[in-house]
C-alpha cells in the first residue's frame, strides 16, 4: 500500500487542532485533550477517536494544511482491525460493489458525465443542460470512496486505479475530450482528494457537477425563468473533500434564482444526513440527525431541500416530504429553472 | 369412469360446473410440484353447503373418491385423485360472509381466496388485516388452514390454525356440522371453551371433511411499518439470535432467509422482521427494543442490521412476498417445490447445513428459509428447488433432493409439513402406533365408506 500524504510535523506545529476542536460529534475537554488524541492517531496508538468516530468526512475540511487527518484515521481504524460495522455488513457491501466485469467499449462524445456505480441516476441526465451528453456508470468504474465509511482504505487502494484503468481503456481513452463530468461528489473527491492523498495518477480531468453546471447556465441564461424561491442545502459529507465547490453551487443557486437560506448545519456545519450510522448500528443517533437536520430546514421556512447526494436523498428525501418540504437533487432543481 | 357420474354431478351443480372432458382432468391431475399425475374422473363446483353434502353423500353411494381442493397450490399432491374419484374444486364458495371489526375476526367460506379477504379488508376494513400467506393470493382460506398454514402474522398469532375460531364442515357421511363458538352461539369468536372439534379436519389433508365456512381471526393493520434486515455470519448463533429477537414480541413475522443468489447474499444468514405501529414514536420504541437484544451481537461485529434506505424498504414490506414466487421461476418451466419442515427452534443450524449439503449433492438451485411461529415456539423451515418441468433430470434430481431433505428433516426430529403422500408414510412410521391408530378409528367413524381424499396418511 502506498503510504498517504501526511507530515506529522504540521500537527506537532499546529496552534488549533482544528480537526478534532470542529468536530460536531466529539467532545473533547479542551484542546490539550483533542492534541493527545490526534498524536495518538498519528503515532499508531489507540484512540476513543478511532471507535467514536462518525466518518463524516468533516476533518478533512477542518484542518488548515490539508494534511489529510480523516484519511489517516480510517487507515488507523484498518491497521487496528476496527470495525465501524459488523463483518457481515461490511462484507455483503464489498460484494455488492465489487467490479461486476459487466463492462462493454463505448464511443463516448462530450461532455461524459460519469454517474458512478448507480444506474437508476442516469434518468437525470436529459434536457438541454446535458444537452449530447454521453454517460458511463457501473460497478466497474464505481468511485470506491464508500470504503472510508468502513475503515477498508485498501479497498480504495485497490479498487480504485482498476476503475480508473477501465474507465480509460472502456471510455475515455478513445474520446475526443479528456473531461470527465462526476455527477457525484464522492467521485470527484476520488479523482481529486483520495488520488492526491494517495498518489493515485488520473489520466482524465476530474469537472464537479457545479463546475460543469454554473458553465453551462452560462451558455442558457437566456433560458432561466428564476424559481424565486428558498431552498434548504443538504450538504453531502463527500463534498467535504472540495469544498471550493460549496461556492460555486451558491453561483448556481444565484442564477436560477433560488435563496440558499441560512441554516444552522449548513456549510463547514453540515450534520450526516443519518444514513452512514445506520450502517454502524448507531440507528439512535441517526435519528437524532435526521430530526435535527429537517427541524433545521422547517424552522427556515424553505419550499425545498436540495440535495446533490443520491444517497442523502434517499435517506432523508420520504421525511423531508412528509413534514412539507420538496425533495429535489440540484440538477433537478436547475432544470426547472430551465424549464425542463 | 363410473357410469352417470358426471350426469349425476350437473343435476347437482349444473352442466356447466362439472368436467370430465380430458383436457380439464390433465389440468386436474397434477399440481405445480414434483409429484406424478393422478387422473380424477370428474371435476365438479359446488357453489353451496347443500351441493357440497349432495355430491358426497351421491360419492357415498357410488363408492368414489371425493378430493376437495382450494387453489390446489399445495405443491405436494395432496389435491391429486390417487384413486381417482371427484374433485371437488371449492372456489365458487368464495364469499366473504362476516367481519367482526371489534371482536376481529372474518368469517368466510371454503372457497374464499386470502387475495379477496385481503382486498376486502383493505375495502371495508382498512384497520384489520389477517395472516396472508406468501403463497399466490388465489390460494384459498381454508386450504391453507386445513394444512396449518403460516403467514405475515404468524409471530403474532401462530400458525394459521391457531387463528382459526371456529368452522362448518360437511361430514363424509353428508351431515353438516359446527365447531368451535358458532356451533352454540351466532358468534364465531373462538374454539374455547368447548370441546375442540376443530381438530378432526386440520392437518388431515381433506381426509375426514370438507370445509364449507370458517371463521379466522383479524388484526390491527398498522398506519406505520418497517422491517429490519439482521445479517449473521454463524449459523450456530441463529437460535440465540431467533430467541433473543422473538423474546421481545413487537415482531409480527420473522423470516430467516438463506440463498447462494445474489452473490453477495451466499453464506450469510438474513432474518427479515416485520413489525408495525399506530405512531412513529411507537413505530421507533419497537425498532429499539428489537436492536437491543442483539446488541450483544453487534458489539462483537458478528451481526449487524443492513442499513436499508427507506425508499428501499417497500419491496420487503408487500404482502404476499414476491420473492419465493421470483424464486419459484428461477429455472423456467414452472417447477418449484419445497420441503417445508416444522420443528424446534434449535435444530436451524444443523436444517441449514443439511440444505446446503443436500443441494450440492444433487446440484439443485436452492434458496433455504424459516418462518418463525409464535415467539419463538417453533418454525417452519424451508428447503426449496426450483426445476425445469419440462427438462426430465432437472426434476429427476430436484425429487431426489426433496426425498433426502425429507429423511434429514425427519432425522433431526422435525416434521414434514404438508407432508405429500410417500412423506407421510414416513411420519407414520415414526409415529407413536396408538396415535396412528386412533387416526384410524377416528376416520372410520367419520368416514365409513372411505372415500374423503384416499391414499393420503395411509399405511
Ligand atoms: C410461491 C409459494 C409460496 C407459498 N408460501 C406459503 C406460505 O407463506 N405459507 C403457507 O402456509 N403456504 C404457502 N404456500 C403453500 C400453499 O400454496 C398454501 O398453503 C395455500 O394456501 C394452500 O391453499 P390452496 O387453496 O392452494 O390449497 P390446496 O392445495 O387446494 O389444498 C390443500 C389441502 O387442503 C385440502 N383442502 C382444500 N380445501 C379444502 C376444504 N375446503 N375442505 C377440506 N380440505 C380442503 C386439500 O385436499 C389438500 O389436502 C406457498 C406456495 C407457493 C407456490
Ligand atoms: S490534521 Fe491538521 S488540524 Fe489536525 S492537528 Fe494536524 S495539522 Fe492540525
Ligand atoms: S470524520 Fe467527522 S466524526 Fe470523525 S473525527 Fe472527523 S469530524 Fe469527527
Amino acid at each position: 500500500m502506498k503510504p498517504i500524504a501526511f507530515d506529522p510535523a504540521l500537527c506537532a506545529g499546529c496552534t488549533t487542532i482544528d480537526c478534532l476542536m470542529k468536530c460536531q460529534y466529539l467532545n473533547f475537554c479542551g484542546i490539550d485533550d483533542a492534541r493527545t488524541e490526534k498524536l495518538s492517531i498519528n503515532e499508531g496508538r489507540d484512540s476513543r477517536v478511532l471507535h467514536e468516530c462518525l466518518t463524516c468526512y468533516a476533518c478533512q475540511e477542518y484542518c488548515p494544511y490539508d494534511n489529510n487527518p480523516f484519511y489517516l484515521l480510517v487507515e488507523r481504524q484498518e491497521e487496528k482491525g476496527l470495525l465501524p460495522a459488523p463483518r457481515p455488513i461490511l462484507e455483503e457491501q464489498l460484494r455488492m460493489m465489487a467490479p461486476k466485469g459487466r463492462i462493454e467499449k463505448k464511443a463516448v462524445t462530450a461532455p461524459v458525465v460519469d454517474m458512478c456505480a448507480f444506474p437508476m441516476l442516469t434518468a437525470c441526465i436529459r434536457g438541454r443542460l446535458f444537452e449530447n451528453a454521453s454517460t458511463i456508470v457501473g460497478t466497474d468504474i464505481f468511485c470506491n470512496i464508500m470504503w472510508l465509511h468502513f475503515a477498508r482504505n485498501s479497498v480504495i487502494q485497490e479498487r480504485v486505479p482498476e476503475a480508473i484503468g477501465k474507465i480509460m481503456a472502456f471510455y475515455m481513452g478513445d474520446a475526443k475530450t479528456n473531461e470527465l463530468v462526476c455527477f457525484h461528489d464522492e467521485c470527484y473527491g476520488t479523482y481529486t482528494s483520495v488520488a492526491k492523498a494517495y498518489g493515485i495518477s488520473v489520466p482524465f480531468k476530474p469537472v464537479h457537477l457545479f463546475d460543469y453546471i454554473n458553465r453551462r447556465l452560462d451558455t442558457l441564461s437566456g433560458r432561466i425563468n428564476p424559481l424565486n424561491q428558498k431552498i434548504a442545502y443538504q450538504r453531502p459529507c463527500s463534498n467535504r473533500l472540495s469544498p471550493e465547490t460549496d461556492r460555486v453551487l451558491d453561483e448556481i443557486f444565484k442564477k436560477i434564482g433560488v435563496e440558499r437560506v441560512p441554516r444552522t448545519y449548513d456549510r463547514q456545519k453540515a450534520l450526516c444526513c443519518g444514513g452512514v450510522p445506520r450502517a454502524h448500528q448507531r440507528d439512535e443517533l441517526a435519528d437524532e440527525l435526521v430530526e435535527k437536520n429537517i427541524s433545521d430546514m422547517q424552522k427556515t421556512g424553505a419550499a425545498y431541500c436540495v440535495f446533490n447526494c443520491p444517497f442523502c436523498m434517499a435517506t432523508l428525501g420520504m421525511e423531508v416530504a412528509e413534514r412539507g418540504l420538496m425533495p429535489i437533487l440540484v440538477s433537478d432543481l436547475v432544470q426547472l429553472a430551465l424549464g425542463e | 369412469m363410473i357410469s352417470g357420474l358426471i350426469q349425476r354431478l350437473e343435476k347437482i351443480v349444473g352442466s356447466r360446473f362439472v368436467s370430465g372432458a380430458a383436457e380439464e382432468l390433465y389440468l386436474y391431475s397434477m399440481d405445480p410440484g414434483t409429484m406424478p399425475q393422478a387422473y380424477p374422473d370428474a371435476v365438479a363446483l359446488p357453489k353451496t353447503v347443500e351441493e357440497v353434502a349432495q355430491i358426497v353423500r351421491l360419492a357415498g353411494e357410488l363408492k368414489v373418491p371425493v378430493v376437495p381442493m382450494g387453489a390446489g397450490l399445495v405443491l405436494s399432491g395432496l389435491t391429486r385423485a390417487l384413486r381417482g374419484g371427484i374433485i371437488l374444486d371449492m372456489k365458487r364458495m368464495n364469499r366473504i360472509i362476516a367481519v367482526n371489526p371489534m371482536s376481529r375476526y372474518a368469517v368466510v367460506e371454503g372457497g374464499a381466496s386470502q387475495g379477496m379477504l385481503q382486498a376486502f379488508l383493505k375495502k371495508h376494513h382498512p384497520s384489520l388485516k389477517h395472516s396472508m400467506p406468501d403463497a399466490p393470493p388465489i390460494a384459498t382460506m381454508a386450504g391453507n388452514m386445513c394444512i396449518h398454514g403460516s403467514g405475515h402474522l404468524s409471530l403474532l398469532g401462530g400458525s394459521h390454525s391457531d387463528m382459526l375460531t371456529g368452522m362448518e364442515v360437511v361430514l363424509p357421511t353428508g351431515e353438516i356440522i359446527r365447531t368451535g363458538s358458532c356451533s352454540v352461539s351466532p358468534d364465531w369468536f373462538g374454539r374455547s371453551p368447548l370441546p375442540d372439534l376443530s381438530g378432526l379436519f386440520l392437518g388431515w389433508a381433506g381426509t375426514t371433511g370438507i370445509v364449507t365456512k370458517l371463521g379466522i381471526k383479524l388484526f390491527p393493520n398498522y398506519a406505520f411499518n418497517d422491517m429490519l434486515i439482521f445479517v449473521c455470519e454463524d449459523a450456530d448463533a441463529m437460535p440465540d439470535v431467533i430467541s433473543r429477537l422473538t423474546g421481545v414480541q413487537v415482531a409480527e413475522d420473522m423470516t430467516p432467509w438463506m440463498t447462494p443468489k445474489p452473490d453477495w447474499a451466499k453464506g450469510f444468514l438474513h432474518i427479515n422482521i416485520a413489525f408495525g405501529a399506530h405512531s412513529k414514536k411507537e413505530l421507533t420504541f419497537k425498532r429499539n427494543l428489537l436492536q437491543a437484544s442483539v446488541r450483544h451481537y453487534i458489539d462483537q461485529k458478528t451481526a449487524g442490521f443492513l442499513p436499508l434506505p427507506p425508499t428501499q424498504k417497500g419491496r420487503f414490506l408487500k404482502v404476499p412476498s414476491p420473492d419465493l414466487a421470483r424464486f419459484a421461476d428461477l429455472r423456467r418451466g414452472g417447477g418449484f417445490e419445497y420441503v417445508g419442515a416444522m420443528m424446534a427452534i434449535e435444530h436451524f443450524p444443523e436444517a441449514y447445513r443439511a440444505g446446503l449439503a443436500i443441494a450440492e449433492k444433487f446440484q439443485v438451485s436452492y434458496s433455504l428459509g424459516a418462518r418463525i411461529i409464535g415467539a419463538g415456539h417453533a418454525m417452519m423451515f424451508f428447503f426449496a428447488y426450483a426445476f425445469n418441468r419440462a427438462d426430465d433430470d432437472d426434476v429427476r434430481r430436484a425429487s431426489l433432493a426433496l426425498e433426502a431433505t425429507n429423511e434429514a428433516a425427519i432425522n433431526m426430529g422435525g416434521i414434514p409439513w404438508k407432508a405429500e403422500m410417500p412423506v407421510q408414510r414416513q411420519i407414520i412410521e415414526r409415529m407413536d402406533p396408538e396415535t396412528f391408530a386412533l387416526m384410524g378409528r377416528i376416520r372410520s367413524v367419520l368416514d365409513p365408506n372411505g372415500i374423503m381424499n384416499p391414499g393420503n396418511w395411509e399405511k
